[in-house]
C-alpha cells in the first residue's frame, strides 16, 4: 500500500479510473448466483472466487450496491456476545476486520476505539459479569467496570446519580470497533469483480425457478439467468425471497431507526450503548454523532421513520451526554431488520439441496460481513455446513434449538 | 402522532398500545408435527399486505383486534375482540 501511494506520487499524469470495472453483460448461467448485493452477498462472492477458485459468480442487486441495509446500520464491530457459539463467530469476524483494509486495498477507516454496555440494573450487572466470563474464556477482551474506571474511560459521561436511570457499571470490550459501511460494500466489489465476479445492479430477483429439489434458475426484470447454485443475502427481505423458493423462514420484520447530528469537534472516543435506556452512540470521524436505538414496537414492511423515536432517543442520550442538548439533528433513517426468536442469524443449506441462505440478520448484521462472507462461500463451496455456522441452521427452529442471544444482542428489546 | 382507532377509547395515540402479536390460525401441539409447530410457534407471521394483529391498550388493559397494511402502515379497521365461548368447569 505505502510503495503504491509513493509510486502513484511520482507519476506525471493522473488519469481517471472507475473504482469498478464496467459492468458486463450478463450471461444466460452462473455457477453460483449470489442475490443481495450488499456488503454480505458481495463478501460471499469474494470469498468464493479468493479462497474457492469459484469465479463463475454473479451478483445480482435490484437497486445500487451497498444501499440496502448495508448503508443504513450504524457500523459497529464487536464480538462481545453471550452465547459460546455467538462469540466463537464475531470473534472470527474481528480477527477479518482487522486485516481487511490491507486485504481489500481500501481505507475502511477501520477503527478500535472501545465500546461499553451500560449497566442501569442489577439484572443488568448480572447478564454484563456473565457475558465478561464467556468473552474471557473464549479469547475475547471483554471486562466488568465499575464507576470509577468508566470515569477514565469516557470523562464526557454523565455519570451523576440524579438522574433517573444512574449508571451503575459497564461492561468493556476494548477491541469493539467502527468502519465505514460504505467502504466494505465497495471493496468486496472491486476485489471480487477483479477476480471475475460479474455485478449486476438494478437487476430485481421475480422469482425463483426449481426442479425436484433444486433451483436451477432465477427469474429477474432482466430475463432468467440459469443457476447451478444460489444463495440469498437479502437482509429486510428474507421472507419474501426465501418464499419464492418454498422456503418459511422464521422472521419477523421490524424498523430500525437511526439518525446523526450535524458534524462536531471530537468529543466521544469509544462506543457507548445502553439496553435499558435503548440507545447507542458513538462519533464519526467526520465528527457526526452516530445514534441509534432499539427497533420499532411493532412490525412493518417499511422504512418510514417517526417524531416518537427521535424524542425517546434524545431523551434518553441526553440523560447520559448533557451537553448535546445543542447538538442538532441532520440525518434520519430506517432500515427494515430480519427478527428471529432467539436474535441469532439463519445461515447455511436449506431443505433444496442447491440454495442456501445467508438471513435474520435483524440488528447484528453490519460486524459479521467478513465471516459471513468468508464461512457461508466455504457452505457453498463444499455443500457442507462449516462447524462454525452449524449453530445457526435453519433447522434448529423445527428442533427447538435455540440460541439466546437475546442478552447480548441488541438494545431493549 | 400516529392515532389508532380503539373500540372502547377512540382514537388516541399510538404509543399507548402495545402490540400484541398477529391473530395466529388455532394449531393443536398433540396432533402437529414439530415443524408445522414449530412454524406456528416462529412464523414468519407478518407477510407484506393487510394482517390481524392483537392490540391492547395500556392505559384501561383492553384488548382488540387490528387490520392493518403492514407495508404502509395504515390501520384499516379494528374490532373488538370476540366473545369468548364459555368453558364448563371440573367443579371439583
Amino acid at each position: 500500500m505505502p510503495l503504491t501511494l509513493l509510486k502513484y506520487g511520482l507519476r506525471c499524469s493522473y488519469p481517471s479510473r472507475p473504482f469498478l470495472p464496467d459492468e458486463r453483460e450478463a450471461k444466460s448461467t452462473y455457477d453460483v448466483v449470489v442475490i443481495g448485493g450488499g456488503g454480505h452477498g458481495l463478501a460471499i462472492a469474494y470469498y468464493l472466487a479468493q479462497d474457492h477458485g469459484i469465479r463463475d459468480v454473479a451478483v445480482i442487486e435490484r437497486g445500487y450496491l451497498g444501499g440496502g441495509n448495508t448503508a443504513r446500520n450504524t457500523a459497529i464491530i464487536r464480538a462481545n456476545y453471550l452465547t459460546p457459539e455467538g462469540v466463537a463467530f464475531y470473534r472470527e469476524s474481528m480477527e477479518l476486520w482487522r486485516d481487511l483494509s490491507n486485504v481489500l486495498d481500501i481505507n475502511l477507516m477501520y477503527s478500535e476505539r472501545g465500546h461499553l454496555t451500560l449497566a442501569h440494573t442489577d439484572a443488568a450487572i448480572r447478564t454484563m459479569r456473565w457475558r465478561a466470563e464467556v468473552n474471557k474464556h473464549l479469547g475475547v477482551e471483554s471486562e466488568f467496570v465499575g464507576l470509577d474506571d468508566l470515569a477514565t474511560l469516557c470523562p464526557e459521561l454523565n455519570l451523576s446519580r440524579s438522574v433517573r436511570f444512574p449508571i451503575l457499571a459497564a461492561l468493556y470490550h476494548p477491541t469493539g470497533a467502527t468502519a465505514r459501511h460504505d467502504a466494505v460494500a465497495w471493496g468486496y466489489a472491486r476485489a471480487a469483480a477483479n477476480r471475475g465476479v460479474h455485478i449486476l445492479q438494478e437487476t430485481e430477483v421475480t422469482g425463483i425457478v426449481r426442479e425436484g429439489g433444486r433451483v436451477i434458475a432465477v427469474e429477474t426484470n432482466r430475463g432468467r439467468i440459469g443457476c447451478g447454485r444460489a444463495v440469498q443475502a437479502v437482509a429486510g427481505t428474507s421472507v419474501q425471497v426465501g418464499a419464492m423458493a418454498g422456503l418459511r423462514l422464521p422472521i419477523q420484520p421490524y424498523p430500525l431507526q437511526a439518525c446523526v447530528s450535524v458534524p462536531v469537534k471530537p468529543v466521544l472516543d469509544p462506543i457507548v450503548v445502553s439496553g435499558s435506556l435503548h440507545v447507542y452512540i458513538w462519533q464519526s470521524q467526520r465528527g457526526e454523532l452516530v445514534m441509534g436505538g432499539a427497533t420499532d414496537p411493532y412490525p412493518l414492511h417499511g422504512t418510514r421513520a417517526t417524531l416518537d423515536f427521535k424524542e425517546s432517543l434524545t431523551m434518553h442520550i441526553l440523560e447520559l451526554f448533557p451537553f448535546l442538548a445543542e447538538a442538532r439533528l441532520m440525518r434520519q433513517w430506517a432500515g427494515v431488520t430480519d427478527m428471529t426468536a432467539d436474535f441469532a442469524p439463519i445461515m447455511g443449506l436449506t431443505p433444496l439441496a442447491n440454495y442456501f441462505v445467508d438471513a435474520g440478520w435483524g440488528t447484528w448484521g453490519f460486524k459479521a460481513t467478513p465471516v459471513a462472507g468468508k464461512r457461508m462461500a466455504e457452505c457453498i463451496a463444499t455443500g457442507r455446513q462449516p462447524d462454525i455456522l452449524k449453530p445457526f441452521h435453519l433447522e434448529r427452529f423445527r428442533d427447538f434449538r435455540l440460541l439466546g442471544e437475546k442478552g447480548a444482542a441488541s438494545v431493549g428489546h | 402522532m400516529k392515532l389508532m382507532p380503539c373500540p372502547l377509547n377512540g382514537p388516541r395515540s399510538i404509543t399507548e398500545f402495545v402490540y400484541g402479536g398477529t391473530v395466529p390460525e388455532t394449531a393443536d401441539p398433540a396432533s402437529e408435527d414439530d415443524a408445522a409447530w414449530a412454524d406456528h410457534i416462529f412464523g414468519p407471521h407478518t407477510p407484506p399486505g393487510i394482517v390481524r394483529e392483537w392490540w391492547c391498550h395500556v392505559a384501561s388493559g383492553y384488548w382488540f383486534i387490528a387490520e392493518r397494511n403492514t407495508v404502509t402502515d395504515e390501520i384499516l379497521r379494528t374490532i373488538p375482540p370476540p366473545r369468548a365461548k364459555p368453558v364448563q368447569g371440573t367443579g371439583s
